[in-house]
């Protein structure tokens, strides 16, 4: 934080295609501080937030997310959720996240073999993570997706892990908040759209919370993730004043 | 033709013929369902072949060392495949490794 700023970096690969989208909702929606960082980079410019946006990195040769994967910013960001840094992947974002392996699983093909641009529904599955503190449990918000490759998969193991732990945050479902294979866009296992660490300070979810949070454009049920992450920094922070020995929390 | 040129040809043909090439198989493991696989099935049955019972797609990709260590190569094509172009969590691979020339 810097001037009582919060500041989300929104790194940057060749191919990210929502880096700008992501940038305007921090700096201009929010009011916070944001920087771009270039993935060549090797510093995160001291951001409170990473953000993994969106897009196509490195054209999604090989697999989506497999090259990205060894840009030299990956190491901080890596280092940087190590040591409870909050990231945030969207859409290509989380393809890169779990091909890093800071996330588990994989997301394969679409079942339908199509590329899927649509609003969906999604549930709060977990109110109580930096990335939902302020949704209800159990809301129903209105995400759009886009992507070709959302196909959430993970072993059966990891699978039951992810449900006893709270771990999956937001399920496709429909507008009554119904979880049901009508309302799953991809073929997700679990109508899975978002999931978290075990730490629970990296989320990595396929619809675009930044794509629904200026009132221009039709949606705003994606801003109050923007606004949970940044009352979750500004809350590490002990006010001034609070008597001697106050001072700003470490991650 | 001159001394200088003929050679300049011969070394290239010696480092030419220094080389190892790896064949690498990434397939999809098989608890991993494949629509794209699904839907090639699918039109092959509309192309009138009877007796498919299944299609699964997968990737094919060559790697080319310098040198002539196949030991090495197959070191390193092992690794590569490890850590990038397999997926651990969706897929297997094998691959072969020959001189080349």
């Amino acid at each position: 934080m810097k001037n009582g700023l919060v500041r989300f970096g929104v790194v940057v690969f060749p191919g990210s295609n929502c880096d700008h989208d992501a940038y305007q909702v921090c700096k201009k929606l929010l009011g916070q501080d944001a920087v771009f960082l270039w993935h060549k980079e090797h510093s995160l410019q001291d951001a409170d937030v990473v953000i993994l946006p969106g897009g196509f990195s490195y054209g999604d040769y090989l697999r989506c997310g497999a090259i990205a994967r060894f840009s030299p910013v990956m190491q901080e960001v890596t280092a940087f959720a190590a040591d409870g840094g909050l990231v945030i992947g969207i859409c290509n974002g989380f393809q890169i996240l779990v091909e890093a392996g800071l996330l588990p699983g994989v997301l394969l093909r679409n079942d339908s073999l199509r590329f899927v641009c649509k609003h969906v529904h999604l549930r709060v599955e977990n109110a109580f993570t930096p990335f939902t503190g302020d949704y209800a449990p159990g809301e129903v918000l209105t995400v759009p997706i886009a992507h070709g490759d959302g196909n959430y998969f993970v072993d059966d193991r990891t699978l039951r892990e992810l449900e006893e732990q709270g771990r999956i945050v937001f399920r496709y479902c429909d507008p009554q908040g119904a979880v049901t294979p009508e309302a799953n866009p991809n073929g997700s296992l679990a109508n899975i759209a978002g999931i978290v660490n075990e730490a629970g300070n990296v989320l990595g979810m396929m619809p675009h919370p930044e794509r629904a949070s200026d009132p221009l454009l039709g949606h705003t049920d994606g801003r109050r993730l923007f606004d949970s992450l940044l009352n979750h920094v500004m809350s590490r922070v002990v006010p001034h004043g609070l008597g001697e020995g106050a001072q700003v929390h470490q991650r | 033709m001159n001394v200088k040129s003929v050679s300049v040809t011969h070394v290239w043909i010696l480092e030419r013929a220094a080389m190892v090439r790896s064949r690498i198989h990434i397939t999809l493991r098989p608890s991993i369902l494949d629509p794209q696989g699904k839907a090639v099935s699918h039109a092959i049955g509309t192309l009138g072949v009877a007796g498919v019972k299944s299609v699964r797609m997968g990737k094919y990709i060559e790697v080319t060392f310098d040198g002539g260590d196949v030991d090495a190569a197959r070191a390193a094509t092992e690794e590569i495949c490890k850590k990038l172009l397999a997926n651990p969590v969706m897929e297997d691979y094998r691959f072969d490794v020959e001189n080349v020339g």
